[in-house]
């Protein structure tokens, strides 16, 4: 584990090839900053879930080299894939929330398998609620929200064990244009509470009116790496 | 694992046991009848081979002695025959002695009564330890200066000893399969909880936890299945074993048949079921839950 100098994210000539011949990235580099606000959108098949994949550790590169908040996850033995993966949140676009337990216990739960004691949950959830803007939700369960809150209860997850990295996964994907400006808002408002945050996503508004950098993917290759709004071709979810 | 985790994983695997009720009933009920068919084909095989025991015990040679041995070689001789491998005793029968016995076993044969013992021979009676070696211990006992004949069960104690090795091999072959089918049939039932927990099981994963943690719940469910249907069987086997002995001992055909008290096999019968229970419990889990860490 070496520590990449100012870079949390660093993807260094990756290429990766499925097992069926599938090549989802040729050659990609990109470094992304402590404390940055990354937009990272591209067409279907682009390749930016395996990018996600790769940051995640559940695929390793073939060629080229990731590193995530000090780890290499190429070679990365199984014993430091869960200590890698507690410096990141992850969001997805279908919430992944467990029906049967509570807004609370969702959070209780991954605090848990972290080796955080009730003691330290008891602590933590109601900080992270209230930051979400859920906290009279906590004994709710998720059937009982709406869309809009259910996300929130998934970023409080995400939040919860205080991870340096957020990566969101479409969060948006199955909420209307206003709920979707309002998570917007508060995934940035995480980010300036010095959260680094790389949003994947397909919705061009969203990302121009933000004004943060966008890493345009196509093909498995940076298109653009730019600051303000999508430069290129029309975005296809 | 953690000091505060141990609590949280005996929870888990208690309410994953209870939310899969029909299936853990299924389970218990699978290991139970699994280990009391072993069970009773092991006591079966107990029984067999303690009266085997009794059989060798009884299992006795005949060297007679030849006609022109003093008083003194025939001491002699005790000595020697005593000394042979596998020989527990020698005991010598005058053929007065033997003659009496003779006329016992043939109490109303009026006509063997005139009978001069002179036709017999003196003889030692011989036990042996082991019946598996009677042929080298018979070849020995012939060879011996002195002993002019032999007179050995050989083919008995050849077909006593064929029945034991064939229960032996059936008992092991019954156990070892029941053994993989308790192990398939608790694995599937933890697969069903896993498969229905699998999501939870990714969220576990993306946010750091161990395989360790995700494991140890669902293996206190197997341990607790296991260890349920070994309680359940191993008493059942006791009541199932009392009804038999019960049944052996106040049958008249069945009377010769010493059947073990359970008093003398309870601490083993308990101790392999509950390891058996464990094991098949445990590993059961293990198997289940092993596809779901691999990423």
């Amino acid at each position: 584990m070496v520590e990449s100098e100012s870079a949390v994210i660093e993807l260094k000539d990756v290429e990766m090839t499925y097992e069926n011949g599938t090549k989802a990235v040729r050659g990609i580099s990109l470094r992304i900053r402590p404390g940055e606000f990354v937009f990272l959108v591209g067409p279907s098949g682009s390749g930016k879930s395996t990018i996600i994949k790769l940051l995640t550790g559940e695929v390793e590169p073939s060629v080229g080299r990731v590193r995530v908040n000090g780890f290499s996850t190429r070679n990365i033995s199984e014993r430091q894939i869960p200590l890698m993966r507690r410096t990141l949140g992850v969001i997805f676009q279908d919430f992944r929330l467990i029906d049967k337990k509570t807004v609370y216990d969702n959070l209780a739960f991954v605090m848990r398998a972290v080796g955080a004691s009730a003691r330290e949950s008891r602590q933590r959830i109601p900080y992270v609620l209230e930051l979400v803007g859920l906290e009279d939700k906590a004994h709710s369960y998720p059937n009982e929200l709406s869309g809009g809150e259910q996300q929130r209860v998934a970023i409080a997850r995400a939040l919860v064990n205080n991870p340096d990295t957020i990566i969101a996964d479409e969060p948006t994907g199955n909420l209307d244009p206003e709920r979707s400006l309002e998570l917007m808002d508060l995934l940035v408002k995480i980010n300036e509470l010095g959260t680094t945050m790389v949003v994947v996503t397909h919705e061009k508004d969203l990302v121009d009116r933000f004004g943060k950098r966008v890493i345009t993917i196509d093909s498995g290759r940076v298109i653009n790496d730019s600051v303000g709004r999508y430069v290129g071709g029309h975005i296809h979810g | 694992m953690g000091k505060h985790n141990f609590g949280y994983f005996v929870h888990e695997g208690l309410s994953n046991m209870f939310s899969h009720g029909f299936m853990s009933f299924a389970a218990i009920g699978i290991t139970v009848a699994c280990l009391l068919i072993m069970g009773t084909f092991s006591l079966v095989a107990v029984n067999a081979n303690a009266l085997l025991a009794d059989l060798e015990q009884e299992n006795e040679i005949l060297a007679f002695i030849e006609e022109d041995c003093t008083d003194q070689q025939i001491k002699a001789l005790e000595k020697t025959l005593g000394a042979v491998p596998n020989v527990t005793s020698v005991t010598f029968i005058s053929r007065e002695e033997a003659m009496e016995k003779f006329l016992e076993d043939y109490p109303d044969e009026e006509y063997f009564k005139d009978l001069d013992p002179e036709i017999l021979r003196d003889r030692f009676s011989l036990k042996i330890d082991d019946l598996e070696l009677i042929s080298q211990t018979v070849e020995q006992v012939r060879n011996t200066q002195g002993i002019g004949g032999i007179n050995a069960y050989e083919d008995v104690a050849g077909g006593f000893i064929t029945v034991r090795n064939v229960a032996s091999v059936v008992c092991i072959a019954l156990i070892a399969i029941l053994f993989i089918v308790s192990l398939f049939i608790i694995s599937n039932t933890i697969r069903l909880t896993t498969f229905d927990r699998r999501e939870e099981i990714a969220i576990m994963r993306m946010v750091g936890a161990t395989n360790g943690f995700i494991r140890w719940p669902f293996v206190y469910e197997g341990f607790l299945l296991g260890l349920l249907g070994s309680t359940i069987a191993f008493f059942l086997q006791w009541m199932l074993y009392e009804a038999v002995s019960k049944g052996v001992s106040t049958n008249d055909a069945l009377q010769l048949i010493d059947v073990v008290p359970f008093q003398q096999l309870w601490k083993p019968v308990a101790l392999t079921f509950g390891c058996a229970g464990i094991l098949i419990g445990v590993g059961g889990s293990l198997s289940a839950i092993r596809k779901y860490l691999q990423v």
